[in-house]
């Protein structure tokens, strides 16, 4: 990894009550890039991103931001560093009208003028947002919801940007818009990225850089090129079939990191 | 009809004061989904600090009232540091005991302190009445209207057009994502806990003049106050309000029209009759978070 990591994750275990969530996990993202953990249901990605954003403390290991530790620090500390985290299922303030949800966004900041500067360019990334300024955020469809979690995020001018399934209950379209604004918010601003997903395809063709996590372990990692070249990322994440010489196939093949 | 009327208005009184403290409630409810049982308790305690400010150090009623207040900000403050905040996150019964406890503890103490008679302060809203024609009304009623009217109107001000109670609001409706915005989340409890002693501590402030000060007196009105809160909506604000005033004017009236005895159990009737129409309350939220 180059000397400029962004957010360098070492050796964490987090538990939910008794149960180990994620047993050792170890990543870095480096600054500028979109860093994408992939894994099915249950494997630990939510718990990474609590666990980096401080909604869960770890027992162990360290997680450093721009070379800082910042593991065991309160969340709301965390996010003045830099740090914003668009949570899954959305969690906009319901009764909060958009506008309000994004001045929340932009909380710690007290600059004006660059705040009203950043209400304009998320509006520029989802015109709708400002069509709905006036209604209360829990009236929102699913998908513009989602615009807005992840608007209000921007408000507050993260140097890192945690994504937790923005794809999550959205139209095919609908992802493809998201994914389509996230890759131009990481460009644009240069808005360092980690992006958990499950699916897959989308995540892969959306960052440089990528994760497996399996039942609370990293199990490969990758550029995202290589990854998708990859047979087991084929078969297991993104279900293509092979063709063996019979034409069908008759037995299941075996993931080769077990 | 000019009974009718002077009846009215006094029920509109005691309802304000029913409603502030029922603000009290639903304010700590929505941030932190605690139930204060000891609400009406920091009424009581407001009232005697004003007793102590006006009567015994011979300060001027608005020194007093505002002293009051500002002290009765710190303690709320100081509750939930000391007493609720280590506990949040266990089961709701250790907390809902904790403020029962604090209650009996506050009632106590202020018995130790301050005695267990009577006492009364003199305000400038004492004596004197207001004649509108045949119509005679005291001041003491139409200040705690009034006052009720300018303090709501503030709060109403402050909850929806200032950067830090928009945060209030952000916090009482999902506290996770209060964290995730950056928002000190524990501070914003507190602060609101301060409000709403602080509220509390107007309410006893405002009732010092009509009835006496004692120790039980926050009892008596946090069991009439809490149906109040749940008769307008456990978790809506102006519901607080509507529900202190009907349960305030029907209270009134009942003790005025029928025959004795109806006084007190009148109120819970209409509460029980609006709950098996609408459980929610009257004003109680609909909007339902979307998944």
């Amino acid at each position: 990894m180059s000397a400029d990591t962004i957010l360098r994750v070492s050796n964490i275990e987090s538990y939910y009550g008794p149960i180990m969530a994620i047993r050792g996990v170890s990543l870095a993202v480096e600054r500028g890039r979109i860093v994408t953990v992939l894994g099915a249901n249950g494997a630990g990605k939510t718990t990474i991103l609590k666990t980096i954003s401080g909604v869960l403390d770890p027992q162990k290991g360290t997680v450093e931001f721009e070379g800082k530790p910042i593991q065991r620090m309160d969340a709301d500390k965390i996010v003045r560093l830099g740090l914003s985290h668009v949570p899954e299922g959305r969690e906009v303030f319901p009764f909060l009208s958009v506008r309000e949800n994004l001045q929340m966004g932009a909380f710690l900041r007290h600059d004006r003028d660059g705040v009203a500067h950043d209400l304009e360019r998320v509006f520029g990334y989802f015109p709708r947002l400002r069509e709905r300024i006036d209604q209360p955020a829990g009236s929102l469809s699913g998908g513009e919801q989602q615009m807005l979690a992840i608007s209000r995020a921007l408000m507050n001018r993260p140097k890192l940007l945690l994504l937790d399934e923005p794809s999550l209950g959205l139209s095919p379209l609908l992802v493809k818009e998201i994914f389509a604004i996230i890759r131009r918010v990481n460009a644009e601003q240069g808005v360092s990225i980690l992006l958990v997903e499950q699916n897959a395809r989308m995540a892969l063709e959306t960052a440089h850089y990528g994760y497996v996590l399996e039942v609370g372990r990293v199990v490969m990692d990758d550029t995202c090129e290589r990854l998708m070249d990859s047979k087991d990322i084929q078969e297991f994440y993104l279900g293509a079939k092979e063709e063996s010489a019979r034409g069908e196939r008759r037995w299941k093949r075996k993931k080769t990191w077990r | 009809m000019l009974d009718f009327i002077q009846q009215l208005v006094s029920g509109i009184a005691l309802g304000c004061v029913y409603g502030l403290i029922a603000l009290g409630f639903v304010l700590i409810y929505k941030a932190t989904e605690v139930v204060n049982f000891a609400q009406g308790d920091l009424m009581m305690l407001g009232g005697f600090f004003v007793f102590t400010f006006i009567a015994l150090l011979g300060l001027n009623y608005w020194l007093g009232f505002l002293l009051a207040v500002a002290a009765m900000a710190l303690f709320g403050m100081g509750a939930e540091r000391l007493l609720v905040r280590p506990i949040l996150g266990y089961p709701q019964f250790s907390i809902v005991m904790a403020t029962i406890g604090l209650g009996y503890f506050l009632r106590s103490v202020a018995g130790m302190i301050w005695g267990t008679d009577d006492l009364k302060i003199e305000t400038p809203f004492s004596t004197g009445v207001l004649k509108i024609g045949d119509l005679v009304l005291a001041y003491d009623k139409l200040s705690v209207i009034v006052a009720t009217v300018i303090l709501c109107g503030v709060l109403y001000l402050f909850f929806n057009h200032t950067r830090l109670g928009t945060a209030m609001r952000a916090t009482s409706e999902n506290m996770l994502a209060a964290y995730y915005m950056g928002i000190p989340v524990k501070r914003v409890v507190s602060m609101i806990w301060a409000i709403s002693a602080a509220v509390a501590a107007c309410a006893g402030v405002l009732l010092a003049p009509i009835t006496f000060i004692h120790s039980n007196v926050g009892l008596a009105l946090g069991l009439k106050a809490f149906p109040a809160a749940v008769l307008g909506g456990f978790g809506s604000i102006p519901g607080a309000l509507v529900g202190g005033l009907i349960i305030g004017v029907i209270e009134t009236l009942a003790g005025f029209y029928l025959p004795q005895g109806w006084k007190d159990v009148t109120p819970y009737i209409v509460l029980l009759a609006v709950l098996l129409i609408r459980p929610q309350g009257l004003l109680g939220p609909r909007i339902r978070k979307k998944v």
